[in-house]
């Protein structure tokens, strides 16, 4: 889960890492007091949950306050890789000597943080990796044992900085790298980490990414900073239906019908597991299907739940009928989710025969779950028929 | 043979009371595997299908030998459970347990590899060995595992649970049986990778070629076919690749908490690439899989 | 509001006893029976949760207790 810049640097400020004066501005009359404040030239920079904000002219420099109230109108609009901006940072302009770059993330194949860190710092950091790999240094931290700052001044003096830089350099970088374990980050970066002319460092740019796994442990924080439980940092904000998913997810614990994902065609999907829905929403494709929207069930939902889940898929406008799919189950109970698909057509005022394109769920209970379908007369097929086959059925329904 | 279980692996579950553990007690048993005790803290003096209950790992361990643990306990415990396993110097422990956060995992990783024991999950379902025995939830109630699952030359991994089954069931509607099936876990650190676990399987000799299901999210199948490279692998492979249709929604999390298109590496494209240039076949449909299983042994002259 | 594939039916001897109706509220994992009182109530909307594990059948004397499929009917 991102974290915009301005939240990011509140964290850093809470651990004494060292920052420009700053301030958020939600309206142009904030940007102009900010500005005011602070005194002298300042940085504009919207507030976005992606990278390239310089490219795409959503930073500028403003040498007055007027000028900066003018900037908070130009660039507030903008929208950057399909992210709307959620106000702008005012800061300090800094006189910068040189720009560093330092990120802790995890290595995925060693299982373990690395800090990697460069002395050619602003650009980004995997082209700098793929053109000058002597100018930044890849150095693991153990998980178990106690961290000290050694890990930092290593990382740092393999990219040849020495002297003053380096003893300066390092608590900054030790610093973050405490962060990243306290918090559960998944990424937390600085880029740039500027030197100043007068020798000193600050924080000019950064970002962290908080583990989604734990934002219940980390809530307080997230409290502090104004982050809503409900706000999922995803590549685009959820929508309307996708807020009401997850409800249906939260509404009971038993299970999971969750993950809803909107999309514009008229086959509603109630699917599962994790790695079946994945499965299924390719096949559904590959066959020319277009589907309304992405799901997840699993881990023996109640029969409410599946119930609630194709209420809401079958209430989504240009939905026509609904393929009920997952691949074989265990766990997950066969006569349970037809159950609850079943009930949740007649509740809508549909005919399950009419709605449900097709049902392909074997495994446990499949000879009480393919009674009750043949009761209300909905196809179904069992584990002879493929998950791809199962799919390409569903769409041929839908006509053209 | 197998890998990793067989029908002597003596094992244990740790949360054995909780509702879950409950079942998977009585589908283990059924199955044949040799539970022969259960953890839960206060607990000690009970019995789950006649299994006895302890409090501590080590009142087991130190009246017998155990080979394996399930740990299925809450994720804020799971940390400390799978610590206990290992230091009472068990070597092989399965974590199902999901939500943990990857500092914690990367944790008792490392512990395993300095203790030499070897951790399958987290977020996963476990491990069977058709007519040996099974460790974890994967297949269910014996009755429907002994459907889906049959012994044969075919070693699975798989980073779904659920499409670990459903691959396994096609196989064995294929007349392909499996040598040892392992659900690896979802998340983005796992404690045995598909390249960590390929060393088993070579050493197997009843393990004829592998098929695997992939994803989009991490290095696990550029591991693979790098390992695959180095190690000239007398085995060939298969591989299913899931999620396609994420390669055109970076930044989106779908499936589980490892998938998910961050960089070009991540996407379902490039992976399929490394894994083809390493000789790796892909498949586009589960029920190629058997045929492209077939065609790889007959090419290598493998019966 | 019935269930649409599972009914549950008590026979009213086992209904007024309190120590018989106290045990099924126990044994039901999906909270198909309350007690109003000493009176046992059937919980209508819980009906469809069922996952028929027989349990509230084992808890009462042979008979006085059947769990139904609809969809068999």
């Amino acid at each position: 889960m991102r974290f915009y810049e301005y939240e990011s640097k509140a964290l850093f400020a809470r651990h004494g890492l060292p920052l420009g004066k700053r301030a958020l501005a939600r309206t142009a009359d904030d940007a102009r007091r900010a500005a005011a404040e602070i005194g002298g030239p300042v940085v504009l920079k919207s507030q976005v949950l992606s990278g390239g904000r310089m490219k795409a002219g959503a930073v500028k420099f403003a040498d007055d306050p007027a000028q900066a109230a003018a900037h908070f109108d130009a660039i507030l609009p903008i929208v950057v890789n399909g992210q709307k901006s959620c106000g702008v940072l005012v800061e300090e302009k800094s006189p910068i000597a040189q720009e560093y770059y330092v990120g802790v993330t995890w290595d995925g194949r060693r299982k373990l943080p690395v800090v990697i860190f460069s002395d050619m710092g602003g650009i980004d950091i995997e082209e700098v990796a793929e053109k000058h790999p002597d100018h930044v240094s890849k150095t693991h931290v153990s998980t178990l044992l106690p961290f000290t700052p050694r890990v930092a001044k290593e990382a740092i003096a393999a990219t040849g900085v020495t002297g003053n830089d380096l003893t300066r350099l390092t608590p900054i970088v030790a610093k973050l790298v405490e962060i990243f374990f306290q918090y559960d980050l998944t990424l937390a970066e600085i880029n740039p980490l500027a030197k100043l002319a007068d020798g000193r460092f600050i924080v000019l740019d950064g970002h962290v990414d908080l583990e989604g796994d734990a934002r219940e442990k980390h809530k307080k924080l997230l409290d502090e900073l104004g982050i809503k439980p409900e706000e999922t940092r995803q590549a685009r904000p959820p929508t309307d239906f996708e807020i009401r998913g997850a409800q249906v997810d939260a509404s009971d614990h038993r299970g999971v019908a969750g993950n809803v994902v909107e999309f514009d065609g008229n086959l509603g999907l109630v699917i599962g597991a994790g790695g079946g829905s994945l499965t299924l929403f390719d096949a559904v494709r590959k066959h020319g299907g277009r589907p309304a929207n992405y799901c997840e069930i699993g881990g023996n939902p109640s029969v409410k739940k599946a119930c609630a889940l194709t209420k809401l898929v079958l209430s989504k406008p240009g939905v026509e009928k609904i393929a009920v799919m997952m691949n074989v189950v265990s766990n997950t109970r066969v006569d349970i989710v037809a159950r609850g698909v079943v009930k949740g057509c007649v509740e809508s005022g549909r005919d399950p025969a009419k709605t449900i394109a097709i049902f392909r769920i074997p495994g446990s209970w499949e000879a009480d779950g393919f009674k009750i379908l043949e009761k209300y007369g909905v196809e179904f097929c069992d584990r002879s028929v493929s998950m791809y086959e199962a799919a390409g059925r569903a769409v041929a329904k839908m006509g053209k | 043979m197998s890998i990793l279980i067989h029908k002597d692996t003596t094992v244990i579950i740790q949360g054995i009371t909780g509702r879950e553990a409950v079942n998977m007690t009585r589908e283990g048993l059924s199955y044949g595997t040799k539970i022969v005790g259960g953890v839960t803290p206060g607990r000690a003096g009970r019995d789950v299908y006649g299994v006895p209950v302890h409090d501590c790992v080590r009142d087991i361990t130190k009246r017998m030998r155990v080979d394996g643990s399930i740990v299925t306990v809450p994720a804020a415990f799971t940390r400390d459970a799978v610590f206990e396993a290992i230091e009472n110097g068990i070597k092989l422990v399965v974590v199902v347990t999901e939500r943990i956060p990857r500092g914690e995992v990367a944790q008792m990783v490392e512990l395993a590899k300095l203790r030499g024991a070897r951790i399958i999950g987290p977020n996963c379902l476990g491990i069977l060995s058709p007519d040996e025995a099974k460790m974890g939830g994967l297949g269910g109630r014996a009755e429907d595992a002994k459907k889906a699952f049959r012994k044969g030359p075919i070693g699975v991994m798989s980073r779904s649970g659920g499409m670990t089954t459903e691959i396994c069931n096609t196989l064995t509607a294929a007349g392909l049986g499996q040598s040892t099936a392992v659900s690896i876990g979802g998340d983005a650190i796992i404690g045995s990778t598909y390249a960590e676990l390929m060393p088993l399987f070579e050493a197997d000799p009843e393990t004829k070629a592998i098929a695997i299901y992939s994803e989009p999210g991490g290095r696990m199948e550029a591991e693979l076919a790098e390992w695959v490279k180095e190690n000239r692998s007398r085995l060939p492979i298969v591989a299913f690749m899931a999620g396609r249709f994420m390669d055109e929604m970076p930044g989106m999390r779908f499936g589980h908490a490892g998938t998910i298109v961050e960089g070009k590496a991540d996407t379902t494209a490039d992976k399929i690439e490394r894994m083809r240039a390493a000789g790796i076949a892909v498949a586009e449909r589960i029920e190629e899989i058997p045929a492209l299983l077939e065609a790889q042994m007959r090419k290598r002259g493998i019966h | 509001m019935a269930g649409m594939f599972i009914d549950v039916k008590v026979d009213p001897k086992v209904a007024g006893d309190a120590a018989l109706a106290k045990k099924l509220v126990e044994v039901c994992p999906v909270n198909i029976f309350a007690i109003d009182g000493t009176k046992l109530r059937i919980v209508e909307e819980n009906l469809d949760e069922c996952v028929l594990c027989d349990l509230c059948v084992q808890a009462a004397p042979p008979g006085t207790v059947q769990v139904i499929k609809l969809y068999e009917s």
